[in-house]
């Protein structure tokens, strides 16, 4: 893990001498606030709390705290048209603090939406419905049973003391994903991982499996947004490993407010909170979480992490300073909510929703995607297919996907590759034949009229 | 394999026994083919970006460290078998460090005898009337990075006019753009982002500066002068203090254990970030008291230059509130004023 730099350097440096490396000087919020001087500068009337260490530390009373942190859920639902009133939203519950701040703030809009609702004369305006998703990945990660049930138990009696409005709330395991193809996915998963090597590979192709069987779940039961509990510290963190794994061009894809790429969009209304702020709501709150022990990771997402959280301390503001960073690097079409064509969604919704993409005047391009991740191809991963003719359709699979996958995910051999390739859930394996087709069709339809039989070959 | 244990060969030529493992692709070879490995990817990376043309008059930033000793000693042997028809020199910057410069720049000084290139020194004292000793017992060991970094670029762009130079090359390798990749990222400095991770920087300004290890690996520098047992001085600065670049080497270096490619994929990633057109970017001008090229009324050099004359250490430190250039007195804001310039991280 990164060392501090504290005195002592023994990571081998080339150096000579011995180089005397002081104490990084810490930030400047070990000042105790517990003057009962300190008043709130919002309201000047209570307390401050603090303890949390994040940059409005030792600012608000615990009121004003909630409600600024609200706040910022709040801004981010609107102003990006997250949310609107005939949606049904499913909130991707992992047990952990974010996502249970997410799960809470959704809920207490929901019940905000539902009052006025069960107020207004003419009910003109729904309510939208939110469902809760867990998924269980006990079959691939070394989680012991009991944690899991008591887990269960815990995330059970959570969802239901959030209503009314009632929530449904689905327990999926994660070869979940294999479900439509065959039944014997827990086997094909664990041999699936098994190919996989690298222990960041692995952690990432979990990661892209999760969010398939995400998008199944919400298909499956009619959900049409999919929340996220993702706040700026993991965000910060993932633009540093997405740079570390050589995914600069892809990399503002997966840290905007909103997420298109996929057929259920995926939003993330806790981006401008900090996991500090979360830690502290949930702990005034009394907010339950689950912490689900996993092995020690050696894995560069980790290895971000610690760096992450080092800088952090050293600098409360620093992961707000990454994000931000990385904010000014240039979205894709798809970082924003689709324009709803449907009549039955309130007219007023649907203009506040035009008003706000035509904020990016860039010009639709479109994009090639890797089908194991689904990130955005950057050119030198894009494919000349023609010189991939008579390929397996593993081989071909394999130069479809982006360098990053191939390095840490894809086995290197054709053997192991065909092996993998046979071990893949349908939809993965359909995501790339799609992409080709939906690449013919395009040029097909541009030709159209000059073709004269249907000799082709049917792909 | 072969069935002995004992002897493992080359995995490149074959012929001879392996002697070290090469860390950019840990391929277990001899000294032989890891000198021609090195050499020629240089070569190669030197062609195809397109760095030099015939006739080019090329000063080579020389600080008797081992990236420049290494650079100079490779440059002008392939300028040598593969002809570039360069014209190089070394120049070298006397920031005056007792202890610490004069020693390096004896080292560049015995470059000049082995490597047979003509060398140009450039002083802080002749040009700014400081020496970095003066200027530390002046503001101690803060944000003395800021000074030496901004005044040394303006040594090298004067160092190299004298010579009459067409090109700058610096030693930068791998491991340095990597870590500036990822500081400016932590720092927010987007406008240097988009520049940083380039070969080529400067062709609008007065002289451009190329980095021909951009995707060398530091380690590999180190192996081959240690190898081939070149001159070179290896010690610290001895003002350097914990510059904020040290969580970023700490950083890279872990991460060159677990995953050797990973310093070029951060290159990689630097080199395909696109900044959103709507980001303000400084526009380029000049100086308005001395000429150089400058995104403000005075450059950073002038700036550091009066706050010094004039005994006002922290001007051009941190951010200020009144504008550059203007005779009132700048402060700056008290403790937040090392995070907004921080040493090491300032262009070369």
């Amino acid at each position: 893990m990164a060392c501090n730099g504290a005195g002592g350097c023994q990571s081998g440096c080339y150096k000579d001498e011995e180089t005397t490396c002081d104490q990084p000087t810490t930030a400047p919020s070990e000042t105790d606030s517990k003057s009962s001087s300190n008043l709130c500068i919002k309201c000047k009337l209570n307390d401050v709390v603090s303890g949390y260490g994040g940059i409005d530390e030792g600012r608000f009373c615990a009121d004003c705290f909630r409600s600024n942190l609200f706040g910022k859920f709040r801004l981010a639902v609107t102003s990006n048209a997250m949310i609107s009133p005939t949606d049904k939203v499913l909130v991707a519950f992992s047990g952990g603090p974010s996502s249970r701040v997410a799960l809470q703030f959704v809920h207490d809009l929901q019940e905000r939406a539902h009052k006025n609702f069960e107020a207004s004369r003419d009910r003109s305006l729904p309510v939208f419905g939110v469902g809760v998703v867990f998924i269980d990945e006990s079959s691939v990660l070394p989680i012991p049973s009991h944690e899991m049930e008591e887990a269960v138990e815990v995330i059970n009696l959570i969802v239901s003391s959030l209503a009314p409005p009632r929530k449904e709330l689905h327990f999926v395991p994660i070869e979940t994903v294999y479900s439509s193809d065959s039944s014997d996915g827990k086997e094909r998963l664990i041999e699936l991982m098994n190919v996989v090597s690298d222990p960041t590979g692995r952690e990432d192709m979990l990661l892209s499996l999760r969010m398939v069987a995400l998008q199944k779940v919400a298909s499956e039961f009619g959900y049409n947004r999919i929340v996220l509990g993702s706040c700026i510290s993991r965000i910060a963190s993932h633009v540093i490993s997405a740079t570390v794994k050589g995914q600069g061009y892809s990399l503002p894809a997966d840290i905007q407010y909103v997420d298109a790429r996929w057929e259920i969009p995926v939003v993330l209304p806790l981006r401008d909170c900090f996991a500090q702020e979360i830690n502290m709501y949930c702990r005034l709150d009394s907010l339950k979480t689950i912490k689900l022990s996993t092995c020690p990771s050696s894995s560069i997402n980790s290895l971000v992490s610690s760096f992450v959280t080092l800088l952090q301390e050293e600098n409360p503001s620093r992961e707000s300073t990454i994000v931000r960073t990385a904010g000014k690097l240039i979205p894709f079409h798809f970082n924003r909510i689709p324009e709803i064509i449907d009549g039955n969604v309130p007219l007023a919704t649907r203009r506040r929703q035009k008003r706000y993409n035509l904020k990016s005047n860039e010009s639709v391009s479109s994009e090639s995607f890797c089908p194991l991740c689904n990130s955005p191809l950057d050119k030198s991963e894009i494919v000349d297919w023609s010189n991939h003719n008579n390929c397996r359709s593993s081989d071909t699979f394999y130069t479809s996907c982006c360098s990053s996958c191939q390095f840490q995910i894809l086995p290197s051999d054709s053997t192991s590759m065909e092996k993998f390739y046979t071990d893949l859930p349908h939809s993965m394996v359909a995501r790339a034949n799609k992409v080709n087709n939906d690449k013919l069709n395009a040029l097909r339809e541009q030709i159209q009229d000059c073709l004269l039989s249907d000799g082709e070959d049917e792909t | 394999m072969e069935g002995k244990r004992s002897v493992r060969m080359c995995c490149l030529c074959n012929e001879r026994r392996a002697s070290l493992n090469r860390p950019k692709t840990l391929e277990q070879i001899c000294r032989e083919c890891f000198y021609l490995a090195f050499e020629d990817e240089i070569h190669q990376i030197i062609v195809s970006n397109r760095l030099f043309i015939r006739g080019d008059r090329v000063a080579i930033g020389a600080s008797g460290g081992k990236d420049s000793t290494v650079l100079a000693y490779v440059l002008s042997k392939l300028n040598r078998i593969h002809d570039y028809g360069l014209h190089l020199f070394l120049l070298s910057v006397d920031e005056g460090i007792t202890g610490y410069r004069d020693d390096s720049l004896e080292t560049v000084h015995r470059n000049q005898i082995q490597y047979g290139l003509p060398l140009k020194v450039v002083s802080y004292k002749d040009l700014y009337g400081w020496t970095m000793d003066e200027i530390v017992k002046l503001i101690g060991l803060k944000n003395n990075c800021t000074f030496c970094g901004v005044f040394r670029r303006q040594a090298l762009d004067r160092g190299a006019a004298f010579l009459k130079a067409d090109k700058l090359v610096t030693g930068h390798n791998a491991d340095d753009i990597a870590e500036t990749v990822l500081l400016n990222i932590l720092r927010g400095d987007i406008a240097r982002l988009s520049r940083c991770s380039s070969i080529i920087t400067g062709e609008d300004g007065p002289i451009p500066r190329c980095k021909p290890f951009k995707y060398t690996y530091e380690k590999e520098i180190v192996m081959y002068a240690y190898f081939k047992k070149l001159d070179y001085f290896s010690t610290e600065c001895i003002y350097s203090p914990n510059a904020y670049r040290g969580f970023a080497r700490e950083f890279i270096k872990d991460l060159e254990r677990i995953r050797p490619r990973a310093i070029l994929d951060i290159i990689k990633s630097g080199e395909n970030f696109r900044i959103s057109t709507t980001t303000k970017m400084p526009e380029q001008g000049t100086c308005e008291r001395c000429g150089y090229i400058s995104s403000q009324k005075w450059c950073k050099a002038c700036v550091l230059l009066d706050g010094l004359n004039r005994g006002l250490p922290k001007l051009g430190i941190g951010r200020s509130r009144v504008a550059i250039g203007c005779k009132e007195e700048n402060e700056s804001h008290g403790g937040k004023s090392i995070e907004s310039k921080q040493c090491g991280s300032l262009d070369f």
